[in-house]
């Protein structure tokens, strides 16, 4: 009588997680959402959507030193951001074009984001919360899968936001949709703001389980996936 | 050397900026955050050009001849109107109706100079639009004066050239293309809010063009000229998008 393959591991096998194309999709598409933020954040402080006097602190913002655009432009600092910003928003869309493509394509959000229930949300919630849910390599839990959902919405409402910011004469329709330009500047911001939150959930979450950055960058981890996911 | 703060006001007024920047800037030695900020190297700064160029082209594709701006209503116009120069509303040029002459040069056929009284005593039509800031702000005002692209086509433009330009009397200058100047919403504005422009408003006419961010609608205008040749502009040749329409 053979015991089940996984029972049975004299070593660990490496196991094949993110396919070549996702791993570079990802960290292009991390490297655009960086600049885009870090620019954002400049040309927010040359005048503030929000009603509040808060600005981000200069050493978090893209756009070069002070001193010397000053001396190639003449100007203090808001050209080199508009420039990042208005360049990485191509990256950063094109990018996430083919994410969505390849992800419906090749079935990865159906395998890997569905289903989703919400009785498996709150359950998975609760004992996240508790910190009593285990991290399995290869396979989501309803509440990572909530969070990716979300972050994808919030790039999507961001980037089309940011279009009616851009253009609202030429895009008026999506501008009016976002309740004009004065109202889409502010969903601009809380889109941005989304992202943000979920990158800082999602660093954390790294931090505590290295091994999935090693899957995003190599591919395969040390670990043998859930039985449940198949290999 | 003076400022040239067109359109500006950051969150913290410039010297405390730039006293909080230094401090954070050996913070960001230490943090290397700061250190990592390569936009104004060459190479990193010809890409960036080169992806404003490509955005220049992507907008002329976008703009459409036939699109009008979204216009409001009377109720929404703002008559305190934010003043915007790099110099103070008092020392606005103060340009006389009797000394005033409107100059046209290159691929124009009629380039008689033109008085206030000439200018203003063409067709106008009226605006209620949106004015959009480069940095974000805007503002609904109500703009009224000749179409540009009438006035042009009076004064025998080439129509079939790529650029207008202007030359203004406090030193700005800018130029916008062919399309957009004969679009129906680019007026010569010779009024604000119904009554004859202020001085601080860019009197005796400011280019109104909806089409486009507020930085492209010059004031005190005393030069319009017809070109093949990119005349660049004030904030453009400073790194603003040159299109830059909305």
């Amino acid at each position: 009588m053979t015991a089940p393959a996984h029972a049975t591991p004299a070593r660990v096998r490496a196991v094949q997680l993110h396919p070549l194309s996702r791993r570079i999709m990802h960290w292009v598409n991390a490297l655009a959402i960086v600049v885009m933020i870090m620019s954002g954040w400049r040309i927010y402080n040359y005048y503030p959507a929000l009603p509040l006097h808060f600005g981000f602190p200069y050493y978090l913002t893209l756009g070069g030193d002070f001193t010397v655009t000053e001396a190639i432009s003449n100007d203090d600092g808001l050209v080199n951001a508009l420039y990042w910003h208005f360049a990485a928003m191509w990256v950063l869309v094109l990018n996430f074009l083919a994410y969505v493509i390849v992800g419906i394509v090749s079935g990865h959000f159906r395998r890997d984001f569905l289903p989703i229930t919400i009785g498996a949300f709150l359950r998975d919630l609760f004992d996240a919360l508790r910190g009593r849910l285990g991290h399995q390599l290869g396979e989501y839990n309803a509440v990572q899968k909530m969070f990716y959902w979300g972050v994808l919405a919030a790039i999507v409402v961001t980037i089309l936001s940011g279009l009616s910011i851009w253009k609202p004469v030429q895009l008026q329709g999506l501008t009016w949709l976002f309740g004009g330009y004065e109202f889409a500047r502010v969903v601009h911001f809380f889109g941005m703001a989304t992202i943000v939150g979920f990158l800082v959930v999602h660093l954390a979450l790294t931090a505590l389980v290295p091994k999935t950055l090693v899957a995003m960058v190599l591919g395969r981890a040390a670990e043998a996936p859930h039985p449940r996911n198949g290999e | 050397m003076s400022r040239w703060v067109l359109e500006r006001r950051p969150v913290v007024p410039t010297t405390e900026r730039r006293l909080f920047l230094r401090r954070t800037l050996s913070l960001g030695a230490l943090t290397l955050l700061t250190g990592c900020d390569i936009s104004d190297r060459d190479g990193v700064q010809d890409v960036l050009k080169l992806m404003s160029r490509w955005n220049d082209r992507v907008q002329a594709f976008l703009f459409s001849k036939h699109r009008l701006a979204p216009t409001y209503s009377e109720s929404d116009v703002v008559r305190d109107f934010r003043y915007n120069a790099f110099f103070p509303a008092a020392d606005a040029p103060q340009l006389s109706a009797s000394d005033y002459r409107l100059e046209l040069s290159g691929l124009i056929v009629d380039k008689r100079p033109w008085s206030v009284e000439q200018l203003y005593a063409l067709p106008q039509e009226s605006q209620i639009t949106r004015h959009v800031c480069i940095e974000g702000w805007s503002m609904i005002g109500k703009w009224s004066g000749p179409r540009l692209g009438d006035f042009l086509k009076r004064v025998g433009a080439d129509l079939s050239a790529k650029y207008v330009g202007f030359q203004c009397a406090d030193g700005y200058y800018g130029s916008i293309d062919m399309p957009s100047a004969l679009h129906p919403q680019t007026i010569m504005a010779v009024k604000f809010a119904d009554e004859t422009l202020p001085a601080k408003y860019g009197y005796p006419f400011k280019v109104r063009i909806p089409t486009k961010l507020g930085f492209k609608n010059p004031k005190w205008v005393t030069t319009i000229f017809v070109t093949n040749r990119d005349p660049g502009g004030f904030w453009e040749d400073r790194g603003y998008n040159w299109f830059s329409g909305s």
